[in-house]
């Protein structure tokens, strides 16, 4: 038997049929989720500036009063996953309750909370980084290499 | 004015990374997303791209996670200034501090005190 | 005794008997067209368990003692029991087994699981090995969720070819003689792979499998589509009930308008957000042993053939960009 013809008519017969998928499979509304995810991302940011102002107008520094807006939303995120909320604002927003740091609080709580009956440790510990533990990790990493690629241009 | 920009230039991040889930492969998943912010945020701001967007549009630049990447790399960038090598490894972490251990905190704390309703 | 026709089919010897059927479902399902053809609908998805886990396994243990209760059966009143789940290692079934006391055989086909365990029961009572058994297969929405994708409260949107994890079991007592509808021979599938990789799209995944175990079946046992009232497959949901179609119309087999699909008749799709339909090994389970068995006793259809599909991916497998493989066993029932 010829392997290697073998191996082509499966080639074909795959690209046939994810040709096939393609034709009957429904499309993402991708105007609408755009729209959404604009309309509710555009919405957490504006709210963001409120806190933004309000902290600066109680006298914090441009620092401090940026990373006690950071903090109050990830508050906000967390409390409304919790109240379960926050699932029902990102199945309509998609991205737009994804991107905002609201969005990282919510990967953080989901599935902490999901995995509590697994313990303490295993559960909530481990399980609450699933989706922030590599956030951290590259972020941690990205800004060590800028720091020493800065530290070698000097 | 500050709010208009703070809303458009946020949503606008957002709809980018609509764009991504709904026109790449379907196996990204909102930790593709937050993780390519981050990293994509902190190789702008290294680049000196991100402040001006920042400065421009407040919030819509900080509160979505590409603001904490710049975060990040800017934070890295000013402690090697002041403590050399050494700071490339503390900066980044240092200036979100507040941003991680409020995380941590709030997450545990909404995890312990809710349940899953599903 | 009955032998092995064809390539990949058995015929029993004599018809084997569905003496009883039971099931158990959710709340969604609960409020989906085929609700009063379910035994119980639960109010909520803990079923006065503590976890998702615990939940499934008392649906599939109370589905199987309802069956039995029926028609007024013990436990050791059976030989077998078979049954099968979604959860790794299949904890709902290995669980419910221990409350049984049935000597127990635990199997694995994801959502193809309700029909293998009619095959393979029937082989059991055919081969002489047994006179009754019993056999069940579960899935719950939320501990599938937790275990396939995403913790419940996560923000996410799903795919509209993403399918929903039913929430519900099934049981019945397979009989070598008695009172209802009888299993007269069935097909074992092959697994097959097209190739599909996203595990958001098993209703396409799963359709090569369906048409080929269809065709098979076909081919062994000398029938035709009109052989049969209806062609009810497990769980191929929209996208892929239309790739079935497609597919069998390549192989030159013109099913007409005789195909159905379980993940389709479980949800009204325009009014219950569920977007391409029903999966999960509970869907075909309770599609089955409520409305298809129902129908077969009133004689509203005298012969089917139930194709039950599954997708046999784990999470880990998706992780490492492997492609899904599917499988699907078909049993011809008749009323």
């Amino acid at each position: 038997m010829d392997g290697n013809g073998e191996q082509q008519a499966r080639e074909n017969r795959q690209e046939e049929y994810r040709l096939l998928v393609e034709s009957i499979k429904p499309k993402h509304n991708l105007l609408q989720n755009c729209v959404n995810a604009f309309l509710v991302g555009g919405a957490i940011c504006l709210i963001g500036q409120l806190f933004l102002i309000f902290y600066s107008g109680q006298g914090l520094g441009e620092k401090e009063a940026a990373a006690a807006t950071a903090g109050t939303m990830v508050f906000i995120g967390a409390l409304l996953t919790g109240m379960g909320v926050y699932d029902k604002i990102g199945k309509f927003a998609g991205a737009g309750s994804i991107v905002p740091i609201t969005g990282f609080a919510n990967s953080i709580v989901a599935p902490a909370m999901e995995y509590k009956r697994e313990g303490f440790v295993f559960g909530v510990g481990a399980k609450m980084f699933t989706v922030a533990g590599p956030v951290l990790v590259y972020g941690t990493l990205i800004s060590c290499i800028i720091g020493i690629i800065y530290f070698l241009l000097q | 004015m500050q709010f208009v920009l703070a809303f458009v230039v946020g949503g606008l991040l957002c709809v980018a990374g609509q764009l991504w889930m709904d026109l790449t492969r379907s196996s990204v998943t909102p930790a593709h997303i937050l993780v390519g912010f981050v990293a994509g945020g902190a190789v702008l701001s290294a680049l000196g791209l991100y402040q001006p967007l920042v400065d421009f549009a407040g919030a819509g630049a900080t509160i979505p996670l590409s603001g904490f990447g710049h975060s990040l790399a800017q934070g890295a960038i000013a402690a090697v200034r002041q403590k050399g090598l050494l700071g490339a490894f503390a900066g980044g972490l240092e200036a979100n501090a507040v941003g991680v251990a409020a995380a941590v905190v709030f997450g545990y704390v909404a995890a312990v005190l809710f349940n899953p309703r599903g | 005794m009955g032998n092995k026709c064809g390539e990949q089919s058995v015929s029993f010897s004599q018809p084997l008997v569905i003496t009883s059927g039971a099931n158990i479902v959710g709340p969604d399902e609960g409020k989906g067209p085929l609700a009063s053809y379910f035994d119980l609908i639960l109010d909520d998805m803990l079923f006065g368990e503590k976890s998702w886990e615990t939940a499934e396994r008392k649906m599939l243990e109370e589905s199987a003692k309802l069956a039995l209760r029926k028609i007024n059966l013990q436990p050791q009143d059976i030989d077998f029991f078979l049954a099968g789940d979604l959860m790794n290692q299949i904890i709902s079934a290995n669980f419910a087994a221990r409350g049984l006391g049935i000597p127990f055989f635990g199997l694995f086909g994801a959502c193809s699981t309700f029909a293998e365990a009619i095959l393979l029961g029937g082989i059991l009572i055919d081969g002489g090995f047994a006179r009754r058994v019993l056999l069940s297969s579960s899935s719950h929405n939320l501990s599938a969720e937790k275990q396939f994708r995403f913790p419940v409260e996560q923000g996410v949107q799903r795919s509209p070819t993403a399918q929903w994890t039913t929430t519900g079991s099934g049981a019945v007592v397979l009989d070598a003689e008695g009172d209802g509808p009888r299993v007269s021979k069935g097909t074992v599938g092959k697994v097959l792979d097209l190739g599909v990789t996203d595990a958001n799209n098993m209703g396409a995944a799963m359709a090569p499998a369906a048409a080929d175990t269809i065709l098979s079946h076909f081919q062994d046992t000398g029938t035709s589509p009109e052989s049969y009232d209806l062609i009810v497959t497990g769980d191929l949901g929209k996208v892929g009930q239309e790739a079935l179609l497609q597919l069998l119309r390549q192989r030159g087999c013109d099913p007409g308008d005789k195909v159905r699909d379980c993940g389709l008749l479980i949800y009204d799709l325009a009014a219950q957000d569920m977007h391409a339909g029903g999966s999960g090994c509970g869907c075909s389970a309770t599609v089955f042993t409520g409305f298809l068995l129902k129908k077969l006793r009133e004689k509203e259809y005298q012969n089917l053939l139930f194709v039950a599909t599954g997708a046999l991916m784990s999470p880990l497998s998706c992780q490492q960009g492997e492609t899904i493989p599917a499988v699907a066993h078909a049993v011809a029932v008749s009323g």
